[in-house]
């Protein structure tokens, strides 16, 4: 039996000390105090002097409460019984269900070497266009959801958990509000997900400082699944109340902030947490998707900043759409070549003409005249973003490049689409030909000709560069 | 030697403190022990009776009381054949190795040998029994790759000393014994083809460092026509993320002429340097015609390895950097990125409670970027020859801002600067070095006169078009539109480059100075057009010529044909 402590030297923020001997760092201790139990982390050692941060706040800690020493680190019990199963930041249930307490692994375990990590190649489907079409989602792949508050992200990431084509989906949830916890659980209860999903949540009116394992816990059992060859998808929400709690007991802690006031080490350990993505080969992956929402909508903010350094490109969340223009997946040029053959045309050629739409916009904005082309335009734009951009749509990959095209043969010619002709000739929808004939005719004044030309003339140059040239993101 | 031994009063994040007794150095290494393991530690401050340690490794478990051993020797790294083609983290275990024995993960506290043991090389002797040798002195040679390996007298041996004997020419192991050499008081010492440098101190054996002239040829255009790097010169490349940094420093690993390539992966994301691990040994040198990978070393310390470590991997990829150029070649070392490295210094400065300077970096975060980067340099060794090592690094500012410390601190010491913008990679503008902010203190292999002609138009381009952001292309005299086209079209076809384009991603030296002049050929003519139309026709049309000639192999029938199209459209312009 370990002994028991129950002299509290000293109390501040959330951080106790206490003398005590043969403590290992990073060992856990159990507080009891008048509210109840507490598991507490070793978090510096100093002499005799053992510094911890109490997982459940100190406040109402007692300078003679109880500390027992567990004589182990953080640990996670892991079993097929967690599936369905809700724990909070420190482990155990929250869902008035039995503790599990066999098979238990260490979090935050050794980081995996690189001579063993292989170049991503399967994607996962979501059936959202944005991401399938646009910016598809690879096994293995560390992405973050850049929103602000009060955009639809936890939507996002439900919807995402419930269609993508995964074997189990582990949500870590930071900061959570009640509301967003309950909605999560419904909503794949309601979709029959449950059974294959694992939550760890810390509410927002629960201590910060649980929010701190959250990832770390979400991460080692996903690692574990992985390895038993699961495809595992982890969904954190949100990233920056983590950074948040990281800031908090630095500050306490008196370490010299950088920036912002957070810790000088935020970078270092925001990717340990991301580079858990990995792809085992002969063996599972975990994908990981977390949203950072963005203080201030700022991307140069640390949080997101340290973020994208990290991460393999990002999704923008904006108005309740996933941005085209400053979202990218950096891994999709590794699966979207073997898709279908007008996945990357499709990709690059709606974008060019919906960045075209966006200056049209403006131009409308600001009165210009609109000449036939940009009426087109601001048909095609409306248009892309009802049947691709919007968050409900819900269709697949193949059906998703069809609308691409029946869109496309709504608004254009063939040529002004500046797709290579072979494609046109195998993809664009028959059944519009003779209507779009007719409209080409009709439009068919000197005027937009001439205007005509020079767009074109502009978008043949750039399809010769696009396709390669986006690989060059990284 | 008496075993010198402390125990451990104090843990926090990778830092411990240490009471010891005896005397123990600055930068020695030590090792402390939990359970058995053993984690490898560095000594970064002494006060009184306590050093304070950096841990390369996770501090978990480690307790108060437990012992540390110190080395007496400062973190060194092997040298010697067998470093091409290697993987290596921070601390020059092999990873492939460590893969084989532990599998997907990097456990705690492992030390492999870096050169594999008793690996055999066939030696062939430089010098005598009685002969005299000093630090540096070449004794002998194998076959690595395609390259001479030199075997040295190590490089920190003082005084003169005499051959003993030497091993025939055959095959030995890289450990073994072959040769003896006997110092002035008569003491007998075995040198083997390896030796162990410590990592943070230069190696300084040659006669003398010389000014870097001749241009380093990366086959990127922008950079060898506009921001040229020296032979032994240094670069920085600063960019926000998504700016495309690590693409750039793929692209000059594989197409830079250099004889050996040096890449450190310093913090960054592991998914980057796995391309290269895998990629390199399928791709060929265009040069030799055999693997890249036989011409390079990785040092990876992604950003989930330890933070210590990664500090180390700099220091290390320099010195393997620095012992090959000893051997008369030229050497480039890719560092990215330097920020993290930067940032590791911080947060060992975080906990050894220094006072911070700007951003909480450390006040000696400017030195130690300097001393880095002075390890560059083209030197003349003592037998004539000459070797070089250029180093370029990344810099990844907080905010892409370039006002942050690291960025500044950099610029200051490097002789080019590749200012990487959000602005063009947004644009897709690639590879997106600022042509207007950018510099260089290194000349170019292309004659000046050309390139004055080119940033000429650049600079007036970019202040007609910030003027027609504001008065529309209405407002906009021709006269001016066609600066502004000129300059758009220098911008699409020459300092764009398509990166995966077979021809496009490498322009040759005699290729950028024939293209280029073609360019100022027509940025010269003053073309006799009405209407903006037709002007930006014709630009269009002349750009997408340009293009096309972009990708095709210089010297070939389709390469003059398409010079012939490009004529014809200038003078269809001049004429009309």
């Amino acid at each position: 039996m370990r002994k028991v402590y129950n002299k509290i030297l000293s109390i501040s923020g959330n951080v106790i000390s206490v003398e005590a001997e043969g403590i290992a760092y990073e060992e856990l201790a159990e507080i009891t105090s008048w509210r109840g139990k507490s598991l507490a982390q070793v978090i510096k050692l100093e002499g005799n002097m053992v510094y911890l941060q109490v997982f459940a706040g100190s406040r109402g800690i007692s300078t003679d409460d109880e500390i027992r020493f567990l004589g182990h680190p953080m640990q996670v019990s892991f079993s097929d019984d967690m599936l369905g199963r809700i724990f909070n930041g420190s482990g155990e249930p929250r869902d008035g269900g039995p503790p599990l307490t066999e098979n238990v692994i260490e979090i935050a375990g050794p980081p995996v070497n690189p001579a063993k990590r292989i170049v991503p190649k399967r994607m996962i489907r979501t059936n959202i266009p944005m991401i399938d079409v646009f910016n598809s989602l690879v096994a293995s792949q560390k992405l973050p959801i850049f929103s602000i508050s009060g955009e639809p992200y936890n939507e996002l990431l439900a919807r995402i958990a419930m269609q993508a084509e995964v074997d189990m989906i582990i949500l870590g949830g930071m900061g959570l509000k009640f509301d967003q916890y309950m909605f999560f659980r419904n909503i794949l209860e309601e979709g029959g997900a449950l059974g294959r999903s694992i939550f760890f949540i810390h509410t927002a009116d629960e201590p910060v400082v649980e929010s701190l394992m959250v990832p770390d816990l979400a991460l080692a059992v996903a690692e574990k699944f992985a390895l038993q060859g699961k495809e595992v998808l982890c969904l954190l929400t949100d990233m920056t109340n983590f950074a948040d709690a990281l800031k908090e007991i630095a500050i306490t802690m008196e370490q010299v902030p950088s920036n912002r006031g957070y810790p000088g080490d935020l970078y270092s350990q925001l990717a340990s947490r991301y580079e858990k993505a990995v792809d085992f080969e002969g063996s599972g992956a975990i994908t990981t998707l977390a949203v950072t929402t963005m203080p201030g909508d700022d991307v140069t903010h640390p949080v997101p900043d340290n973020t994208g350094y990290i991460t393999e490109g990002q999704f923008y969340l904006k108005n309740g759409r996933i941005e085209p223009f400053g979202s990218l997946s950096r891994l999709k040029q590794q699966v979207n070549d073997d898709t279908r053959s007008d996945h990357r045309a499709i990709m690059d050629g709606m974008i060019r003409l919906y960045a075209l739409y966006k200056e049209t916009e403006e131009k409308r904005a600001m009165g210009f005249r609109m000449s036939s082309w940009d009426q087109k335009l601001l048909k095609y734009g409306g248009r892309f973003e009802a049947g691709m951009m919007d968050l409900s749509v819900k269709i697949s990959l193949e059906d998703a490049l069809d609308r691409g095209w029946e869109i496309l043969a709504e608004c254009f010619t063939p040529e002004e689409t500046g797709l290579r002709t072979e494609l046109i000739r195998e993809y664009w929808p028959v059944d519009l030909d003779a209507a779009e004939e007719e409209s080409a005719e009709e439009s068919a004044d000197d005027q937009a000709e001439a205007e005509e030309t020079a767009v074109e003339e502009t978008t043949e140059a750039d399809t010769e560069t696009t396709d390669e040239v986006t690989k060059l993101d990284g | 030697m008496n075993q010198r031994i402390g125990e451990i009063v104090g843990i926090s994040g990778n830092m411990i403190n240490v009471k010891f007794e005896g005397a123990i150095s600055q930068n020695e290494v030590g090792f402390a022990i939990s359970g058995d393991e053993r984690l490898k530690s560095e000594v970064i401050k002494i006060q009184n009776d306590i050093a304070s340690l950096q841990v390369y490794e996770s501090t978990k478990g480690l307790m108060i009381g437990d012992r540390v051993e110190f080395s007496s020797n400062m973190l060194s790294i092997q040298l010697g054949p067998g470093l091409l083609t290697q993987i290596f983290d921070g601390l020059q275990n092999p990873l492939p190795e460590i893969a084989e024995k532990y599998g997907f993960f990097l456990p705690r506290g492992v030390v492999l040998d870096s050169l594999g043991d008793d690996r055999p090389w066939h030696f062939t002797p430089m010098v005598k029994p009685g002969d005299v040798v000093i630090a540096g002195t070449r004794i002998g040679h194998v076959p690595e790759t395609q390259f001479t390996h030199y075997i040295f007298v190590p490089f920190n041996f003082l005084g003169e000393y005499t051959v003993e004997s030497i091993v025939d020419e055959g095959d030995h192991p890289v450990n073994g014994t072959i040769a003896t050499i006997k110092d002035d008081r008569g003491q007998t010492i075995e040198l083997s083809m390896q030796f162990n440098w410590p990592v943070k101190i230069p190696i300084k054996n040659y006669q003398q460092k010389l000014m870097p002239t001749e241009t380093l040829n990366t086959n990127v255009r922008i950079i060898d026509t506009f921001f040229p790097v020296a032979k032994g010169g240094t670069y920085c490349i600063p960019g926000p993320f998504g700016a495309g940094k690590t693409v750039l420093q793929q692209i000059t690993s594989r197409h830079a002429d250099v004889d050996i390539v040096i890449i450190a992966a310093c913090g960054e994301r592991a998914g980057e340097i796995v391309e290269t691990m895998r990629e390199f040994p399928e791709l060929t040198d265009p040069k030799t015609g055999r693997a890249l990978m036989e011409r390079t070393i990785i040092i990876a310390n992604t950003s989930s390895m330890p933070v210590a470590a990664r500090e180390a991997s700099v220091y290390t990829a320099t010195t393997l950097g620095e012992y090959y150029r000893q051997m008369g070649l030229n050497v480039l070392l890719l560092a990215d990125s330097t920020s993290r490295w930067a940032q590791a210094m911080r947060e060992m400065s975080g906990r050894l409670e220094e006072i911070p300077g700007e951003e909480a970096f450390p006040a000696y975060l400017e030195s130690r970027i300097a001393e880095f980067y002075e390890r560059a340099g083209i030197v003349e060794l003592s037998d004539g020859e000459f070797g070089s090592l250029t180093i370029g690094g990344t810099v990844s500012p907080a905010g892409g801002n370039f006002e942050e410390p690291v960025t500044q601190s950099t610029l200051k010491v490097v002789g080019a600067f590749h200012g990487l913008s959000r602005e063009r990679s947004d644009a897709r503008r690639y590879p997106a070095i600022h042509p207007l902010e950018s510099w260089s203190k290194y000349e170019s292999f292309v004659p000046a006169e050309s390139i004055r002609i080119a940033k000429d138009f650049l600079f007036k381009g970019s202040e007609v078009h910030q003027m027609m952001m504001v008065v529309g292309e209405e407002g906009t005299s021709i006269e001016d539109f066609i600066i502004y086209l000129k300059s758009e079209f220098v911008d699409s076809v020459y300092l764009q480059q398509n990166a995966f384009d077979e021809v496009d991603a490498a322009t040759s030296p005699e290729r950028q100075t024939l293209v280029l002049q073609k360019i100022g050929e027509i940025l010269d003519v003053e073309f006799q057009i009405e209407n903006k139309e037709e002007a930006r026709k014709f630009f269009y049309d002349l750009r997408q010529a340009f293009i096309d000639l972009n990708y095709i192999q210089m010297g070939t029938d389709e390469f003059t044909r398409q010079e012939e199209v490009i004529n014809d459209l200038i003078k269809g312009a001049v004429e009309a």
